[in-house]
């Protein structure tokens, strides 16, 4: 259980990111990161919702046949993100405004489909909450590295605005980081986001590869070692 | 004609440095016309951008274990980065030049696999960055004929400090663009600086085409794109122009305007992101000068060049696909 767990988290937040690795719910994705606190807004809306999802499909996976599973997956993630669509109207109203149809549109993002339909439906209840919970961070933290880039270019900014999301207190967090700042409308335009993206998936392609090498000069070590004892005992 | 001998072919040296070369000496005329009409501030963005592209260039090379000087020598950057200086404004500040040689030759560029390979005109595609990015900044031109002397030019490119509001204007696309109920006569009588910068513009363009004219003699490139662009710029400004003339610039206003004779010799005729058969240039060019019509017509961007080119470098390898030239004794 242990290694399985470990094996579930590795997989939501690097080897099979739902965000850099599956390129999914890209649309979101791009269109609310312009800043900070919308991105961390919409990871733990989505975050909340594929958990909520996850768990809910694996309890219902021995009883839906498996021809209308795919309606009946986008029914329950439906009703989860309009119960999310009418929290976040109660308790971050201003936040709820920002996101505007980025919120309904959670339904369609394909990270939680696909999360129902490949790990959900065919494992048991805490598996699947406990993937929903790891591919949900990896999204959210692409989100947010993603946000925390467009907002320093973009604006100069970081943490701006938290108050949204935290209330009062929060409102002064923000770091200026650099004082006159003129803005780089680019980064907060959609082209920024494609483009930070771009760089977000070579960094990973970067550590990959990096990780790989690793890899096989400790592979390369065991194998001449073992070759070693073969040939010895052979002559 | 292209005439095709059998094995063994001679080989031409090295076509891309001469023909680069022969590009940025046809691009003199057109430069000093520039200078003299806008000041020392296109001299800076030349300078800098240079020193940076070739910095950038040389940099990448290194990151990608290529041969540095190899690629440094066949002056595509400096074609880049040269032309980029010439479209923006003449009061660019230094992190306006970098940030647009950064996306022209980086992210333009070499994020595609460098010289040969990419889509986009790397100095439209900076220019464009730069544009939607810092619209303020970019649309700063001096009066023609007024401008800042070396060492105030200096101070306002490294600091923006300096008494500029005196000399800054709206170009007269700008202006022709926000009539607000005048006629274009009307508005024309009305502001008699406008009009120096229009002769201006007219001078600037004249020195461009001849140098284009003499690239198209050296046989650097095809006349069937320029040729196809210009044609399109002037039908459209005909076809509502003719019939309106007090709403609508007339076509030679358009062709001696903003960046019409640098984009139609020196940028659309780019060999990497255009159209490569002959009639696919005919498309590609007259694609552009339509484009170049409505973006400045109905757009809300000051000049228009820079973004059709882009729209159509992204149309140039289908136009590619259905216009491939038949092969001799091929049924089509």
């Amino acid at each position: 259980m242990q290694s399985a767990t470990k094996q579930l988290f590795t997989d939501g937040l690097w080897k099979n990111n739902p965000a850099l690795v599956q390129l999914l719910g890209l649309c979101p994705l791009l269109a609310v990161t312009n800043n900070v606190v919308n991105a961390l807004g919409l990871g733990i809306v989505t975050t909340l919702v594929m958990v909520a999802a996850n768990g809910l499909v694996s309890m219902t996976r021995n009883r839906v046949n498996s021809d209308v599973r795919l309606p009946t997956f986008v029914m329950i993630i439906a009703a989860l993100v309009t119960i999310a669509e009418l929290l976040m109207q109660a308790f971050t109203y201003e936040l709820y405004l920002i996101l505007g149809i980025f919120i309904p549109l959670i339904v369609t993002n394909c990270a939680i489909l696909g999360r129902a339909e490949a790990y959900a439906c065919k494992n048991p209840v805490v598996p699947a909450l406990l993937d929903g919970f790891a591919m949900g961070v990896g999204f959210s933290v692409v989100l947010i590295l993603l946000g925390a880039m467009r907002e320093i270019l973009g604006q100069g900014t970081l943490f701006a605005d938290m108050h949204l999301l935290f209330g009062e207190p929060a409102r002064d967090w923000t770091i200026t980081l650099f004082t006159n700042y003129q803005g780089f409308l680019f980064a907060i335009l959609p082209p920024g986001a494609f483009i930070g993206m771009g760089l977000l998936i070579a960094l990973k392609n970067i550590g990959d590869t990096q990780l790989a090498k690793r890899q096989q000069v400790s592979d390369k070590s065991t194998k001449e070692s073992r070759r070693i004892r073969v040939t010895g005992t052979i002559t | 004609m292209m005439r095709f001998f059998s094995s063994p072919h001679l080989h031409g040296g090295n076509r891309s440095q001469k023909i680069m070369l022969l590009v940025i000496v046809a691009a003199l005329p057109g430069i000093l016309t520039q200078l003299y009409w806008f000041g020392y501030g296109t001299l800076f963005n030349i300078i800098w951008a240079t020193l940076l592209g070739l910095l950038m260039e040389a940099g990448v090379m290194i990151l990608r274990r290529r041969p540095v000087g190899f690629f440094l020598k066949d002056g595509s950057v400096v074609v880049t980065t040269l032309l980029l200086a010439l479209a923006l404004p003449p009061m660019s500040p230094w992190w306006l030049v970098t940030t647009a040689t950064l996306f022209a030759v980086i992210f333009g560029k070499h994020i595609y696999g460098g010289l040969g390979n990419n889509p986009f005109n790397p100095a439209m595609l900076g220019y464009a960055i730069c544009l939607i990015s810092f619209p303020v900044s970019m649309t700063v031109w001096t009066a023609a004929g007024q401008y800042l002397n070396l060492a105030d030019q200096w101070l306002w490119f490294w600091t923006e400090q300096g008494q500029i509001d005196a000399i800054t204007q709206a170009t007269p696309l700008d202006v022709i663009k926000h009539l607000s109920g005048s006629t274009i006569g009307e508005m024309w009588s009305a502001n008699p600086d406008v009009v120096a910068y229009k002769a201006a513009m007219l001078w600037i363009n004249i020195a461009y085409l001849v140098g284009g004219i003499a690239l198209l003699f050296l046989k650097v490139f095809t006349w069937h794109a320029p040729v196809a662009m210009l044609a399109g710029l002037a039908v459209m400004a005909f076809l509502f122009g003719a019939g309106e003339p007090d709403l609508y610039a007339s076509a030679t206003d358009h062709l001696f305007l903003g960046a019409t004779m640098l984009g139609a010799f020196f940028i659309i005729t780019d060999p990497v992101s255009s159209a490569t058969s002959r009639n696919g240039k005919l498309i590609f060019g007259a694609g552009i000068g339509i484009l170049t019509y409505i973006i400045r017509t109905w757009g809300n961007y000051p000049d228009a060049v820079a973004f059709a080119v882009l729209l159509m470098n992204l149309a140039a390898p289908l136009i590619d696909q259905y216009t491939r030239p038949k092969a001799y004794g091929q049924q089509s």
